[in-house]
């Protein structure tokens, strides 16, 4: 049972969350290089418009919103679930090769493959989610074992070495091109929101429209995974299973979040310790609160940094860890 | 608490065999590389005054750098067991103190800001950069009354080497220096001179002597927090010395190599298999491995497309990641 006090606590910094992101999607909405002037946005959304005040609404800045916050929150709950099932506090998507395998996709494609201009938007985040799940394939062979299943601190490190490796090919892809191309993948790497278009958004939408109920309704499971390995066997849960699935899901979520938006690794890690420090470790209460977190605050990173000084903005992964991380240390101090 | 009599004898063979491999592949990686000696003229490089181009070569250049190779090697290897046995985690490397980012962000903006900087320039650069990063991470930890935990610690050290990453991928982006920065962290031993190396050595020698003292202590430490002030240990004192003795080696190695963390991470986990979880026996047999690991590493950098150079961490990892999954997966002794 919950306390009633953590209950409260937890509704009240649920509902902070929700009316940050309401706040920070309609500043988001107003601020940009075209501007549209915050009393226009209501007559607009009510259909009243003109043709270029709709564009600039519908097919620039809400499609980027929407991706920017789903993106965040796939990313929040796939850090989430890894930090609880692997039992390891330093754990993010990008222990399980999601970033390099994307990265090093992207870069193959990008400097090998002829590239249309037609496709080239949408093929290029299919294939970082088809690298991604290479690489979190190969670290889920590797880590498997018929006798003892799949063993978190074996996963994990695993999962540290081969992205390492990973890593390393990428530099030598790097070090063997041009400046302009090395530029584009830093970028990318950075992570720069790449899809900006309604079709990403249906693209990410399922993943989390499934995988949030399902997550949710496994918060029990969590709590004893989390704990020790004898006492989730002890306590009944189907430790073998329940582990894979949730492993499953959390390869995913932020493979598909991170086609989207390039290697964005500090949500994956900082969403899910910020909201513990805010509503405790019970799964039921913070993995909610990790979810809104993690998507407020890649939607602010971006908001701020593509209304930031430079002409081409500021990746949004690089705000996100400029903000997010001092706050972090304030929560662990204050703790 | 002493070692019993037969893990003695079996430690002394080990480092034993150790050393002599280290001594093989020192060797090795002297008289192969671009410009072609013979075994003799390398004798005579280390053991004559004979003058010659092709001693030239072995004694102003190979001989530096293998044996800068060697010592940041050993250094990282060392650094990398004491977080892991600090921290209890078997994800601790020494970037986690905020050394790898604050060098990287220095990095950055000195390519960006001076592109004039020299090699030394730049080594100096990242050796403030590390020390501020590290400065940072354990000045919040001493914020904190009554001091962090190692895994708190660590976190507050995740934290501050994103916020540094971006920055120096910021400073990278803005600037449109990304290559150069990415070339050098990448990590590299060209151009180590004997004048870099003489600053630097003496740093890794005391951190490897300091922390082979604490081996004991870190040995009780790594087994449980209670355990160890059970057993009268002076945890406070123990910790702080131990984090002096990870900047040193660390702070010196990034300095001069820039980002080479999967051999701080990847050494002793190899090494817990051949020697045991006692860390009177990891720590010097890491101080070899890694030695012979990076000497190993850079001489197939130096080989494998020659004249051209094949960056350091990529051969570290993709040759190293076989060993490490073959030690992870026939199970993870001190840590599963």
């Amino acid at each position: 049972m919950i306390h009633p006090a953590r209950a409260r606590k937890q509704q009240i910094v649920l509902l902070a969350l929700l009316l940050l992101t309401a706040g920070t999607i309609a500043a988001g909405l107003g601020l940009g290089h075209s501007s549209v002037s915050f009393d226009r946005i209501v007559p607009i959304l009510l259909g009243h418009g003109t043709f270029q005040e709709k564009f600039i609404l519908y097919d620039i800045r809400l499609p980027r919103i929407a991706v920017t916050l789903l993106a965040g929150m796939a990313l929040a709950l796939s850090g989430a679930i890894l930090q609880s099932v692997t039992r390891n506090d330093l754990a993010d998507p990008g222990i399980i090769g999601i970033n390099s395998g994307a990265g090093v996709a992207i870069a193959v494609c990008f400097l090998y493959v002829p590239i249309e201009p037609g496709s080239f938007v949408y093929a290029l985040p299919l294939v970082g989610f088809v690298g991604a799940l290479l690489a979190a394939g190969l670290i889920y062979a590797f880590a498997y074992s018929k006798s003892q299943g799949l063993q978190p601190t074996r996963f994990v490190l695993i999962g540290v070495g081969v992205s390492t490796a990973l890593s390393g090919a990428m530099i030598v892809i790097i070090s063997s091109t041009d400046r302009v191309k090395v530029d584009f993948i830093a970028k990318w790497l950075a992570g720069n929101i790449w899809g900006t278009d309604w079709p990403f958004v249906a693209a990410l939408l399922p993943w989390l429209a499934i995988l949030i109920p399902f997550v949710l309704s496994k918060s029990n499971a969590l709590n004893l995974l989390s704990l020790h390995e004898s006492v989730a066997v002890g306590s009944g849960v189907a430790v073998r299973r329940d582990r894979i699935a949730l492993l499953l899901a959390s390869v995913a979520l932020a493979a598909s979040a991170v086609s989207v938006t390039g290697g964005i690794s500090f949500i994956g890690l900082m969403a899910p310790h910020i909201a513990r420090a805010l509503v405790g470790p019970r799964h039921q209460t913070f993995v909610p609160v990790s979810i809104l977190t993690g998507g407020w605050l890649l939607l602010l990173a971006d908001t701020i940094g593509r209304n930031a000084a430079s002409a081409d903005g500021i990746a949004a992964g690089i705000v996100a860890a400029l903000i997010g991380a001092p706050y972090f240390i304030y929560l662990l101090l204050k703790k | 608490m002493s070692m019993d009599k037969r893990a003695t004898v079996s430690l002394i063979l080990k480092l034993t065999a150790g050393a002599a491999v280290l001594a093989a592949m020192f060797a090795v990686s002297l008289i192969f590389g671009a410009a072609d000696v013979a075994v003799r003229d390398v004798w005579l490089a280390v053991a004559s005054h004979a003058a010659g181009e092709k001693i030239t070569v072995i004694r102003e250049i190979r001989l530096p750098r293998e044996t800068a190779g060697m010592l940041v090697g050993a250094a990282l290897a060392v650094s990398g067991a004491i977080m892991q046995g600090l921290t209890r985690n078997p994800l601790a490397d020494p970037g986690l103190l905020g050394l790898t980012a604050g060098a990287n962000a220095a990095l950055a903006l000195t390519v960006a800001l001076i592109p004039s900087a020299g090699y030394l320039g730049i080594t100096i650069a990242c050796f403030i950069g590390a020390a501020v990063g590290t400065f940072m991470v354990l000045g919040i930890g001493a914020i904190k009354k009554g001091g962090l935990s190692p895994l708190r610690i660590v976190l507050a050290g995740a934290a501050v080497s994103a916020f540094l990453y971006a920055i120096s991928e910021g400073i990278g982006l803005a600037y449109k220096v990304s290559k150069d920065v990415s070339m050098w962290t990448a990590g590299g031993l060209a151009g180590t001179t004997w004048e870099q190396l003489r600053s630097i050595a003496p740093v890794i020698a005391a951190g490897l002597l300091f922390s082979l003292l604490l081996s004991r202590q870190l040995t009780i430490l790594s087994l449980n927090e209670e355990a160890a002030v059970g057993l009268g240990l002076r945890t406070a004192w123990v910790k702080t010395a131990l984090y002096v003795a990870v900047i040193l080696l660390a702070g010196a190695s990034v300095a001069l190599v820039g980002n080479l963390a999967f051999v701080g991470l990847m050494i002793p986990h190899i090494v817990r298999a051949i020697a045991g979880t006692d860390y009177r026996a990891v720590l010097p047999m890491s101080a070899v491995c890694g030695a012979v690991f990076m000497l190993l590493a850079d001489t197939l950098a130096r080989t494998v497309n020659a004249p051209y150079e094949t960056p350091v961490t990529a051969v570290i990892a993709i040759i190293g990641l076989p060993f490490f999954l073959y030690i992870v997966r026939k199970g993870v002794r001190s840590f599963s």
